[in-house]
Formats: structure tokens, C-alpha cells, sequence
């Protein structure tokens, strides 16, 4: 057939199928593009065979590509069920970076615990984590005489605090998870540092004795936000193995694997950084509830995530 | 790197083919799309002013959600395509070239702080350079890549050219490039045609004003005017 007869006879289909396009708002647009778009690939097809002139197959490979992208684009609300997330597939992707986040909960925890004790030993430890003004800083806001808890306290100052929390600590996190690509050595790094500065902070606070005014504000939203930066590191650290260790798949395959596989714990992670975020603003430097009520609810919470981030297992198909 | 076609096979059992975008527009969508969202940021500074710390929270909140999630919403729910990679006709897809969903769209745009290092996007660059599709370490994780989507030009049809039967019966390239020929007649000048049609002086043997009209008649007699 020559190229003209062909199209002439498939011009109303192509013409129709760029009208349906053009008013892809509206629903049934999309059963006509369904059935139109078999045929356009068989046009498609046979004007390739036919070695049709270029600017014809160009035409059709282009309306071909924005009908295909038009087919599988994304459904709004039809894919992600929330409580399903948080039911099973959040607890499935921890249990199945398992390994990964003993590995993060130990390279968080060592230099927290090493560091803690060694400055709450010795008296000077703490000015080779921090410099003078940092600790200056950190001691007023913890300190019993000043009664007052954390950063500040009035309820504009929790907003903005949360506000802050939220930008300055899932930024932390998805740091932490995106350095996992240099060979893991960025999440390393991240986890590293935290780990150590966190543990200083409270040892340098146990030393001066502002038990109750430092753990009681940290002891809530600790539950959230430490688990959710283990998590990040964990997830940082399977990037990271993905592109040390391929196994039987070549790298970049290895790699997007890795990164699928995590996208259920990156949005668990932003998920317990937020509460976190509420918590630290709202609850934590609240100075009107007592501390030991603080302790307890943060006990509870503590307990509950870690009972939340062994359930996995059971999902696990065998 | 210098045949920028990409091919996927798509279920519905063809080929299709997009072309995948340097560096440099994806770098000058990525300015313009900062400078979106640095207006967006001062102007919110702005209106936040009179509500003292609330605002400064709503400003870190914004704040957060734009660095992050600005490309991301963008290329989820407007066709992988934030405002800077539209006004360059520009757009991101999967490497099977489906929209993007939210979960690769995450992926590469958290990736996107490892691409910076050490500073304006060198290893990004480099891992553009490194790979045929153009993709950065983020895209290369993600599965994704950018293609272009802008419009192609329709040509124009000459006017009427009377179909002329060969002497002898080409075979399909030959075909194709008559038809090519005669597609693309109103794009090249004249004398870059009379040059073109001279290289087949041994077979046409037409005078050298006829040569160019001669060669278009085949193509219209191979596209199937009669």
C-alpha cells in the first residue's frame, strides 16, 4: 500500500485520537484512547515495515508516546492505601532491611555510648566535640534553675519550633539515606556524627546532674525520631550495599532494586519524623505536665515503636 | 552520547523512540525552577511578617516542602514535568518511558542532594557523561530518565507535484529517500537541491532545471499520487 491511500484511510483515527488528547480532563476519553491505541501501534508498526517516510513514522511514534504516557499515568488515590502502609508494609520493609538496621542501630549507638561516658568522665571531653558557645548554649537550655524546657516556651514559639524540627530534621534524614549512594560512606558519616554528638550532649547533661530537665524532654519524641534515623541509615546503608555488593545482577540493576525496595521505609521514615516533629514542639517542652507523666508516656511510646518495628515478620512470605 | 534516540519496547509489541536530554537544558529548567521557588520563598517571608513566630513555623514548613517535594509533586501529578522542565519541553519518565510514579519521583529527587556533591552538580554531570541515556546517579537509581516532548513540526506538502513513474523500480530505501526528498523540498534551499539531485545526473539524465522536479515526481509517485 503506498504511503498516501495509508494515510488517507487512518487520518480520522489519528485526528480523533489527538482530539481525545487534547481534552484529556475529561474521564471517557480514556476508553477511547484504549481502543485507539491498538491501532495506532499496528500503524505504527507496519509504517516502520513499510519504510514510510520519516516525518509520517515521527508523527506517529510521537502520538503513539503521549497516548502510552496518557494510558499508564498515575491514578490519583488508586494506588496507596494508607493503612495498609502502616499495617504491613512499613513493618515488612524493616523486617526486611533487618540486617541493615542492626548495622545502623550499632554504628548510631557505639559512638553515642563511647562518646557519653567518656565525657561524662572527664570534664573536658565535651569542648573536643563542640566549641565553647555551642556548650554554653546547650546547658542553659537544659539547665533546672532556668525552668525552662528545651528551646523555649510559648505557643508561637511551638509552632515555629515545629516548623524547624520538621525542615531541620527530615532534612537530616534524607541525607543520611541519599549518602548511602557514595558507597555508603555519606550515611557512615551522618550516623557517625549524630551518634557521637547526641551521646556528648547527654553525657556532658548527666555530668552537670540536669537529669530531669534533659531526659524528660527527650525521652518522648527520642522514641520517634532516633528510630527514624537508624531507619534512614539503614535504608542509606542498602543503597550503599547495592553498589559495593551487585550480586548476581549488574550494578545499576542492582541499585534500582535497592531503591524500590526502600520506598515504603522512606515514607515510614517521614512519617515517625512528623510525629516526632509534633511531639518535640507540642508535648515535649510543654512545662505544664509533669515529669512523671513524661516519663511514662515516653516509655510507652518507646516500647510501642519497638514492638511496631518487630511486627513485620509475620508478613513475610515464606 | 551523540545519538541521543532512546528505544523502549512497550506492550503494545512496537518500538517507541524519545530523545533523551543533555545536561544543559535539564541545568537552565533546574535554575529557572529555583528562581520559582526563591520568589515563592521571599514572597511568603513577606506575607508571614505580621504573624510574628506562627509564620516563621509556616515558613520552615513551606520551606521544607518546597526544597524536597516541589519537583516531586511537580513531576507526579503534572506529567513529570515541573514548571522550569515544561517551559523547556522537557519531561521525566520511566526508562520503559511510563509517567512517573511517587515513589521513583522520590527516589530521584532525594538522590538529588548526592548529584550537588561537591558543589553545582559535578557528579551528576559526570554520571551524565558516563551513560547514553543522559541519566544522573538519582535517575540511575530511580530507573528514570528525561526525555524531550516537544512538538514536532509538521512539514509541509509542496504543491501539487505530478507523479512520474521511475525507469527502473527502486528498491524500498530508495523509495524512501524519494519521498524524504520531496517531504523535505520546502526546508533546503534551492541550490543545496540542484546539488542533491545532480549526485543521480547518471540516472536521470534531466536537464538541469528539471533534475530537482524530476526526482520530486518520483517521490510523489512512490508516496501514491496519482
Amino acid at each position: 500500500m503506498k504511503q498516501q491511500s495509508f494515510e488517507q484511510q487512518h487520518r480520522q483515527t489519528w485526528e480523533r485520537i489527538e482530539q481525545a488528547l487534547a481534552q484529556r480532563k475529561q474521564t471517557e476519553s480514556s476508553i477511547l484512547l484504549a481502543d485507539d491505541y491498538m491501532l495506532l501501534c499496528q500503524h505504527l508498526a507496519l509504517a516502520k515495515q513499510r519504510l514510510y517516510d520519516i516525518t509520517l513514522i515521527e508523527r506517529l511514534n510521537s502520538l503513539a508516546l503521549n497516548v502510552y504516557r496518557e494510558l499508564y499515568r498515575y491514578q490519583r488515590g488508586s494506588r496507596f492505601n494508607f493503612f495498609s502502609f502502616l499495617w504491613r508494609q512499613f513493618p515488612l520493609a524493616i523486617y526486611r532491611q533487618r540486617y541493615f538496621v542492626l548495622v545502623a542501630t550499632l554504628l548510631f549507638l557505639l559512638p553515642g555510648l563511647i562518646s557519653g561516658i567518656w565525657v561524662y568522665l572527664d570534664e573536658f571531653a565535651i569542648y573536643s566535640v563542640m566549641d565553647t558557645p555551642q556548650v554554653r548554649n546547650v546547658e542553659q537550655m537544659y539547665d533546672p534553675e532556668a525552668r525552662k524546657l528545651g528551646r523555649e516556651r510559648e505557643s508561637d514559639t511551638d509552632v515555629m519550633m515545629f516548623g524547624f524540627y520538621i525542615m531541620n530534621n527530615i532534612g537530616v534524614a534524607f541525607r543520611c539515606f541519599a549518602g548511602g549512594l557514595l558507597a555508603g560512606i555519606g550515611t557512615l558519616l551522618v550516623l557517625m556524627f549524630n551518634g557521637l554528638h547526641i551521646g556528648s550532649v547527654a553525657g556532658h547533661l548527666s555530668r552537670l546532674e540536669y537529669f530531669d530537665t534533659f531526659y524528660s524532654f527527650v525521652i518522648t519524641h527520642g522514641a520517634f525520631e532516633l528510630t527514624a534515623i537508624v531507619f534512614s541509615g539503614a535504608a542509606g546503608l542498602r543503597l550503599g550495599y547495592a553498589v559495593i555488593n551487585p550480586g548476581p545482577f549488574n550494578r545499576i540493576s542492582s541499585l534500582q532494586i535497592a531503591a524500590r525496595e526502600l520506598i515504603p521505609l522512606l515514607y515510614g521514615i517521614i512519617l515517625m519524623l512528623t510525629i516526632a516533629a509534633f511531639i518535640e514542639a507540642f508535648w515535649s517542652s510543654s512545662t505544664v505536665i509533669p515529669v512523671s507523666v513524661k516519663y511514662t508516656v515516653g516509655g510507652l511510646c518507646w516500647v510501642l515503636v519497638l514492638i511496631y518495628s518487630f511486627s513485620g515478620k509475620r508478613f513475610e512470605s515464606r | 552520547m551523540l545519538d541521543t534516540t532512546y528505544r523502549a519496547e512497550i506492550p503494545g509489541g512496537i518500538e517507541l523512540e524519545a530523545q533523551v536530554v543533555g545536561p544543559l537544558p535539564r541545568f537552565l529548567a533546574f535554575a529557572l525552577d529555583l528562581m520559582i521557588r526563591g520568589v515563592i520563598m521571599i514572597v511568603l517571608s513577606l506575607a508571614m511578617i505580621p504573624f510574628g513566630l506562627v509564620g516563621a513555623g509556616l515558613w520552615f514548613l513551606v520551606f521544607f516542602l518546597v526544597e524536597w517535594f516541589y519537583p516531586v509533586l511537580f513531576e507526579v501529578f503534572a506529567r513529570g514535568q515541573t514548571p522550569g522542565k515544561k517551559t523547556l519541553g522537557i519531561s521525566v519518565v520511566h526508562d520503559d518511558l511510563t509517567p512517573v510514579t511517587f515513589g521513583s519521583s522520590l527516589v530521584r529527587n532525594l538522590l538529588r542532594v548526592v548529584d550537588f556533591l561537591p558543589l553545582m552538580y559535578l557528579l551528576g554531570l559526570i554520571s551524565m557523561i558516563c551513560n547514553q541515556r543522559f541519566q544522573r546517579l538519582g535517575d540511575l537509581a530511580a530507573g528514570t530518565l528525561v526525555i524531550s516532548v516537544k512538538k514536532t513540526i509538521k512539514p509541509r506538502l509542496l504543491e501539487e507535484v505530478k507523479p512520474l513513474a521511475p525507469a527502473v523500480e527502486l528498491n524500498r530505501h530508495e523509495q524512501t529517500a524519494m519521498v524524504d526528498f520531496l517531504h523535505r523540498s520546502s526546508q533546503i534551499s534551492a541550490a543545496r537541491k540542484q546539488e542533491l539531485a545532480s549526485i543521480l545526473d547518471g540516472v536521470t539524465h534531466a536537464a538541469d532545471e528539471d533534475k530537482v522536479l524530476t526526482l520530486q515526481r518520483i517521490g510523489a509517485w512512490y508516496l501514491g499520487v496519482r
